[in-house]
Parts: C-alpha cells; sequence; structure tokens
C-alpha cells in the first residue's frame, strides 16, 4: 500500500498558476528559511543539514553535509548550482526551475550562508528557455527584494548570484566538465584525482557543486529542523524525493514520496500515481534510475524507493527517474536507442567510451534492423566488457568520467534478460514489433 | 566596426563583468551574438573572442562543442523532435517523420523557404508530455500530428505566437543589475562571521 501522508517539502507550491512569482512565494513562507538561517550560525546550518542527512538528488546520492564538511575548515570560493538536468526520461529539475525558482534561490543562499560563499552560479540547461527566463526574473526581484546582495534581508552577509545558461551537452551534467563549460571551454570532465572540485574546482579554487533539487530541500530542512527531515524516510534515504515516471504508465510525471516508504509497484501503479500501464499489459522492463542505470524488471516490482535498496539489487537510484517499458516494447530498439544517445553525447576524450559507443550503436543498429547475425550478441558483451570490466554494478571505470561506464547498463540487461528477442531479430531478418 | 548591433554589445559588456574570469561569458555571449542572425558568423566570433580576450580559434572551439551553439545558418524557426526513451515509446520517431513532411524538409536541413530547420534531439526533459517538441527551445507542446500541423500552419502564415521567438533567442528577461558584493566588504564580514562562529563552537 502507498503511503501517501508525508509533506510536500519541495513540491507544496507547485499547484499554483503564480508559483513562480515572488508575491506567492512570499505569501507561502518564502524566505523564511534564509531569515531563519541568517540568525544562525554557520556552523548551525551546517549541523541542521548534517542532521537531516540530506543526500544529493543529481544522481550519485552522495551526502551534502559531508560534501561541505570537507571544505568548511578553508575558504571556499564558490557554490555553482547543478541545473543542466539531460538524463534521458529526468525531468524533476525541470519543473523546480520552472515552477519555484525562488525556493531554489532560497536554498542556494542558505548553502551560500552556510559554506561563507559570496559567489554562486547557477547553471541551467540551454534548453530550458522558460526556466532561465523564470529564473532570471525571480533573481531579478529577489535583488530588489533584498534577498540577494549586499547585507542580505538586513543581516550581515553578501552575496552575488549568476544564472548562466548551457549551450546543449549531456556531459555538462558531470560536474567537472559542468565547471570546464563554466569557465567557457568545451565540456571536458576533468582527470580525477581530485575526486571532488572541493580542492581544485572553479577557476582552480575550492569549490562545491549541488544539484539544484537537493538546494530546494533546504528552506523547509532549516524552517522545520534537520531531525524533522530525517524522520521521514529510513536512513540513509532520508526525506522525501521527486520521482520522475515516464513511459508506458496512465500519469506520467513528477511525485514527491518520501524515500523508502513506497515502492516501484507503488509509483506506477497506484490510481493517485501512476495509474498503471494503459495497455492493460504487463511490466517487461523498466528503467529504476535514469538510462545510466541497469534494468529491472517485474519481479523487482516490490522494492522500495530508497537508494540502499536499489543498489543492494543492482542498479541505483540515480536521477529519481522511473521508466515502465510495457509488453509491446521491443527490446533491441530500446537498447538501440539508449547506446546511441550516449554515442551523441561521448565527450570524445577516452577512447573505450568515444569508439566503443560507437560500435555498440552500429550493432545494434544493424540486429534491430534484421542485418545481425548471432555473433553480435557476444560482440556486444565484450564491447562493453572493455568499457567496464566484469560487467559488474557498480562498474569498473576505464574511462576520466562515468558516463563511458554508463553505455553497458541498458545492453548488459537487454541481453541478460531477452537474450531470445535478440535472437528472434537475427532468425526472422528484423523487427516483429514495428 | 562592431558585428554586434550597440545593444547586444552592452548587454555583452555587462556580461562579461559579472564573471571573476572573462572568458567565463563566453558562452552567455555566443547566445546573445546568435539572436542576431540565428547563427554564429566568423565576425559574430572574432567579436566574441575580443570581449572575452581568447583567441577566434578558442570560440570556435568551444562553440563546436555545444549542440545549440549554430555556425550554419538556420530557418526562422528550429523544430526540435525528441525520440529518446521516454519519447520512443509514445511514439517520437513517427512524429520527427510526420514534422519531416509537414515542414518539408529532413532532419538536419532547412526548407527551402528558410522557415523550418529539422533536428532530432536527445531528451529535453519534459517526458509527460510525449512525444515531446520544442521549437526555438520552447515547449510547444503539440504531442498529435494534427496538434503540430495547426502550429505550423499559423508560424507559416506568418502570425506571431508570443510563446516562441525568433531562433537563437534563448532568454529573453536580462539581468538588472551588476554585481553588487564589494569583495573587500565581503572578506571583512567572513573574518568577522568566521570569529564568531569559532567562539560559538569552542
Amino acid at each position: 500500500m502507498s503511503q501517501l501522508t508525508a509533506p510536500k517539502i519541495v513540491t507544496s507550491r507547485i499547484g499554483f498558476d503564480d508559483s513562480f512569482t515572488l508575491d506567492r512565494f512570499l505569501a507561502t513562507g518564502g524566505y523564511e528559511g534564509l531569515r531563519k538561517a541568517l540568525t544562525m550560525s554557520p556552523s548551525e546550518v551546517c549541523a541542521q543539514v548534517d542532521a537531516a542527512s540530506l543526500l544529493g538528488r543529481g544522481g550519485a546520492g552522495f551526502p551534502a553535509g559531508r560534501k561541505w564538511s570537507m571544505l568548511r575548515k578553508n575558504d571556499v570560493s564558490y557554490l555553482v548550482i547543478n541545473g543542466d538536468e539531460s538524463e534521458p526520461a529526468t525531468f524533476k529539475d525541470h519543473l523546480l526551475i520552472e515552477r519555484d525558482p525562488h525556493q531554489l534561490i532560497e536554498g542556494v543562499l542558505i548553502a551560500a550562508y552556510a559554506l561563507q560563499v559570496n559567489q554562486a552560479f547557477i547553471f541551467i540547461r540551454g534548453e530550458f528557455a522558460l526556466g532561465l527566463e523564470r529564473l532570471q526574473s525571480a533573481l531579478n526581484d529577489a535583488y530588489a527584494y533584498g534577498a540577494v546582495g549586499t547585507k542580505i534581508l538586513n543581516s550581515s552577509f553578501s552575496i552575488d548570484l549568476v544564472v548562466h545558461p548551457g549551450a546543449g551537452a549531456y556531459i555538462c551534467g558531470e560536474e567537472t566538465s559542468l565547471l570546464e563549460s563554466l569557465e567557457g571551454k568545451r565540456g571536458f570532465p576533468r582527470i580525477k584525482p581530485p575526486f571532488f572540485p572541493a580542492a581544485i574546482g572553479l577557476y582552480g579554487e575550492p569549490t562545491v557543486v549541488n544539484n539544484v533539487e537537493t538546494m530546494s530541500n533546504l528552506p523547509w530542512i532549516i524552517s522545520n529542523g534537520g531531525d524533522a527531515f530525517a524522520a521521514l524516510g529510513e536512513t540513509p534515504s532520508t526525506g522525501t524525493r521527486l520521482f520522475a515516471l515516464a513511459g508506458h504508465v496512465r500519469n506520467p510525471g513528477v511525485y514527491e514520496l518520501e524515500m523508502v516508504k513506497n515502492t516501484f509497484r507503488d509509483l506506477i501503479f497506484d490510481p493517485a500515481l501512476g495509474g498503471g500501464i494503459p495497455s492493460g499489459g504487463r511490466v517487461k522492463a523498466f528503467i529504476p534510475g535514469g538510462v545510466s542505470a541497469p534494468w529491472f524488471y517485474e519481479e523487482d516490482l516490490d522494492t522500495p524507493l530508497g537508494q540502499g535498496q536499489v543498489a543492494d539489487k543492482g542498479s541505483m537510484l540515480g536521477s529519481g527517474s522511473v521508466v515502465v517499458m510495457d509488453d509491446s516494447t521491443c527490446m533491441v530498439r530500446a537498447a538501440w536507442r539508449i547506446t546511441r544517445f550516449f554515442s551523441r553525447e561521448s565527450c570524445g576524450q577516452c577512447t573505450p567510451c568515444r569508439e566503443g559507443s560507437g560500435w555498440l550503436e552500429r550493432i545494434l543498429y544493424r540486429l534491430e534492423h534484421g542485418e545481425g547475425r548471432v555473433e553480435d550478441l557476444d560482440l556486444l558483451l565484450d564491447l562493453c566488457d572493455n568499457i567496464a570490466p566484469g560487467l559488474s554494478w557498480p562498474p569498473q571505470q576505464t574511462t576520466i568520467c562515468v558516463l563511458g561506464p554508463s553505455i553497458p547498463s541498458s545492453i548488459h540487461s537487454a541481453i541478460s534478460h531477452f537474450r531470445d528477442e535478440f535472437l528472434a531479430h537475427v532468425k526472422e531478418g528484423g523487427c516483429s514489433y514495428a | 566596426m562592431s558585428a554586434l548591433t550597440p545593444d547586444r554589445r552592452t548587454r555583452a559588456e555587462h556580461l562579461v563583468a559579472l564573471y571573476p574570469e572573462k572568458r567565463s561569458a563566453l558562452i552567455p555571449i555566443c547566445h546573445i551574438a546568435q539572436e542576431q542572425e540565428g547563427h554564429l558568423t566568423d565576425e559574430l566570433m572574432i567579436e566574441v573572442a575580443e570581449l572575452v580576450g581568447v583567441t577566434p580559434a578558442e570560440v570556435q572551439g568551444t562553440v563546436s562543442f555545444y549542440d545549440m551553439l549554430r555556425i550554419e545558418p538556420v530557418g526562422k524557426y528550429v523544430v526540435s523532435v525528441c525520440t529518446n526513451i521516454a519519447c520512443l515509446l509514445a511514439g517520437g520517431e513517427e512524429m520527427l517523420e510526420h514534422v519531416e513532411k509537414t515542414t518539408g524538409t529532413r532532419r538536419g536541413g532547412t526548407s527551402s523557404d528558410g522557415m523550418f530547420t529539422v533536428e532530432e534531439a536527445e531528451c529535453l526533459a519534459d517526458c509527460d508530455v510525449v512525444p515531446c517538441v520544442q521549437i526555438n527551445n520552447r515547449f510547444v507542446r503539440t504531442t498529435t500530428p494534427e496538434t503540430f500541423d495547426a502550429l505550423a500552419a499559423r508560424l507559416r502564415s506568418g502570425e506571431t505566437v508570443t510563446d516562441i521567438p525568433t531562433s537563437g533567442i534563448v532568454s529573453r528577461v536580462e539581468r538588472s543589475v551588476g554585481l553588487v558584493a564589494d569583495p573587500e566588504v565581503v572578506a571583512q564580514e567572513r573574518s568577522a562571521l568566521r570569529a564568531s562562529d569559532q567562539k560559538a563552537t569552542s
């Protein structure tokens, strides 16, 4: 049974038509979290976020408090917000940016105060034209209101905030690539170590990079206390989380659910949520956390929506996007399209990813279009093994960033579970689903 | 002689002033430059280079990495149709084929009347209204061939659809203020806060 009683932490305003305006924001408790934070010391604010044990909502799920504490001993130079949401079928940050930009700004200001950063950048995907316009309008209003700028809200803290448009590149969601892009360069991920921009970030200075949804949680956490947040869900997956549901469901959309308390079955089938599969068919496979994640199947439907619970079953909750594929879906076609995405978006720095993704895409294309051979299946897996040796999860890495090792996820999943379907494509000389 | 129009030149100079290092303004300025003719000409890229203090080759190097920055002319309306996984399951490929037919051009091309450029897009992050179509980076939410054709007919007849500016324009909202926090004041505030913070925790 679904549990839908948890408070709406980040989506409380989106029911209003004017949710993106300063008037609505102020009428619904806006900037109260920031006011409260400014009466606390920076370390008290950090302590609340630690108590909330807020996990980053970008995809890797790294604890935000720990990310900050790596830096707080020294001066942090910059705070950068990652709003380059490009993982296929993820559309939660899109909602937060377009529908509640002030909440995002308030969260950024709270984080900036906690870290004592006086310059922050919000990097927004270039394709979100309306989101960029709404966020810039909101920021202009926030400056005029006195929430951003010199001595904000009559405190002794000053900060400047810049909205920065991206220009269309999936890889810029990777934090070091995002920083390169913010420096006006090609979006090439940086060589690790250092593993975090905490040491060497923007312009070589210590930098914190956080996701849009992570920031949007902060006003509530400060207003209601970290313990109230941690009381939701189950440690370590605390609070609520946005799940972007897409594919073969009656009601696709973004749902804010308490972590762990609901399962994938609840999300997909509850009439108040996904509402089930329109064709009345069965779940053939579903992607639990963005196309970089290994697939789940009908038998995994009762897995709770928690970071550890999904990881235990060999996949990841990632960006919180769930794609449902019913039994009318051709798995070869699905794997091919996802692989083509990676092939197009590979930045081209590392050979396994740049070459491998293209080869995989071409082999999948010929299988789907009736020119495949039986040996292609092993060839696919062999190529995947070259990119992520052992095909284990979490994957072994042969590349600078995790885009490369994400490529085999869908291919390995599809071949492991639907080998017969691949063989049928070879035998019948094409796809019988089209 | 500036390749950018005077108002765009001013906006570009404001952008440069927002960043600790000038080069960070490269992509935002390219977006503004691109508004002018829909794509970045050599002259525009040379001017961007001058504004941010790098060579024209470095501008071109950056520009060539990003899908949204164009060095070839495009039509007045750039139609992007997503065929990635969520849209694929909802007939994105079929939608793209239909758009090609309606606009009279193939993916990657521009119609002979210069009205439409059609491109196959990767996920545009609007996966609950599928298949997803954007025109000039605006979500138009035409999920059926009929609704798309109706919109295309309006655009072709010269009607101005307020939600859809001409190609190249990303944001119509400008920043109203420059940076206001004085770095020296900031440094003083920071050390004062830090001192009181240490007192509170010790």
